[in-house]
């Protein structure tokens, strides 16, 4: 369905639509909404109240960016108002528990004594002979989903809605309030991290 | 002539999102490109990056049953 059809379907009280809606950016929302608050049963209410928003909106709601995008942009903004009025939003803020430093351990790469200082020691491999059934499995899927579970709120976030939901990167740098390159770093560090869950598990 | 010194995989490998993005410039990309020509390793480790991202794509999840509840049930309560 497209917006204009979803968006009259909800008018319309359509409870099926809203429920395809719900299933489908919900959890995205959740991650998002975790970016900002402390923990998941205040994420669910973030997530609520968003959806109200959403609702009560909708009559404004004039397709200058896609649902998607104005769902997403809902929900981050009432989970910053949340987090600001959590006593514990501080360390929970987007910076504040992310890592800095190299994305691939430097024991994959040769020292400064030999002879090609910082070219492989223990080159990736390809994944193209892998066939698509073991990597769409169940269980590689679930290795990604781990990974990006275990990722900081803000990579967490910035990789679902980039890589998970298709957003595009101006749009999240929008609704998360973030520069080009802060966000172009988190995605950096988030996709890395998955890839090398999914190293570990394919090796 | 080239006055840069080449790029090295520990460097390639933080670039491969920039290079995605396309937010490297004119001539970074081209060092980055230049290094792939011979280095199966970070070719390598483009693809698998690339990969990811195509997984992560493919990811379902499923909202927590109780919220959704509570989602149909103020929908219900709703009016346009």
């Amino acid at each position: 369905m497209d917006d204009a059809s979803l968006v009259a379907a909800l008018h319309a009280g359509d409870e099926g639509a809203f429920r395809d809606l719900i299933r489908l950016y919900g959890p995205g929302m959740l991650r998002v909404a975790r970016m900002y608050v402390s923990s998941r049963a205040v994420a669910e209410e973030v997530v609520q109240e968003a959806w109200l928003g959403v609702l009560k909106g909708i009559g404004r709601f004039e397709g200058r960016s896609s649902l998607k995008t104005w769902v997403f942009r809902i929900v981050a903004n009432t989970a910053k108002t949340r987090g600001q009025r959590e006593a514990r939003s501080l360390p929970f803020s987007a910076f504040g528990d992310e890592d800095e430093g190299a994305t691939v351990s430097a024991d994959r790469f040769l020292g400064d004594g030999t002879r090609f200082p910082g070219h492989w020691a223990a080159p990736p491999a390809s994944w193209a002979p892998l066939p698509e059934g073991s990597l769409l499995a169940d269980e590689t899927m679930q290795v990604v989903q781990r990974a990006i579970d275990r990722l900081p709120p803000a990579q967490r976030a910035v990789l679902t809605l980039r890589d998970v939901e298709g957003v595009e990167a101006d749009e999240v740098c929008n609704a998360l309030d973030l520069t080009e390159t802060n966000q172009r770093v988190l995605l950096h560090r988030a996709r890395a991290k998955v890839r090398a869950a999914l190293e570990e598990y394919l090796q | 002539m080239r006055l840069e010194r080449e790029l090295t995989c520990r460097e390639i490998v933080e670039l491969v999102t920039a290079y995605l993005e396309d937010a490297l410039s004119a001539a970074d990309r081209e060092r980055f490109e230049e290094h792939l020509v011979f280095c199966d390793g970070c070719g390598n480790y483009l693809e698998q990056m690339q990969e990811t991202v195509r997984l992560a794509g493919r990811v379902t999840e499923e909202i927590p049953a109780e919220l959704e509840a509570r989602l149909l049930e103020a929908f219900r309560g709703w009016r346009p």
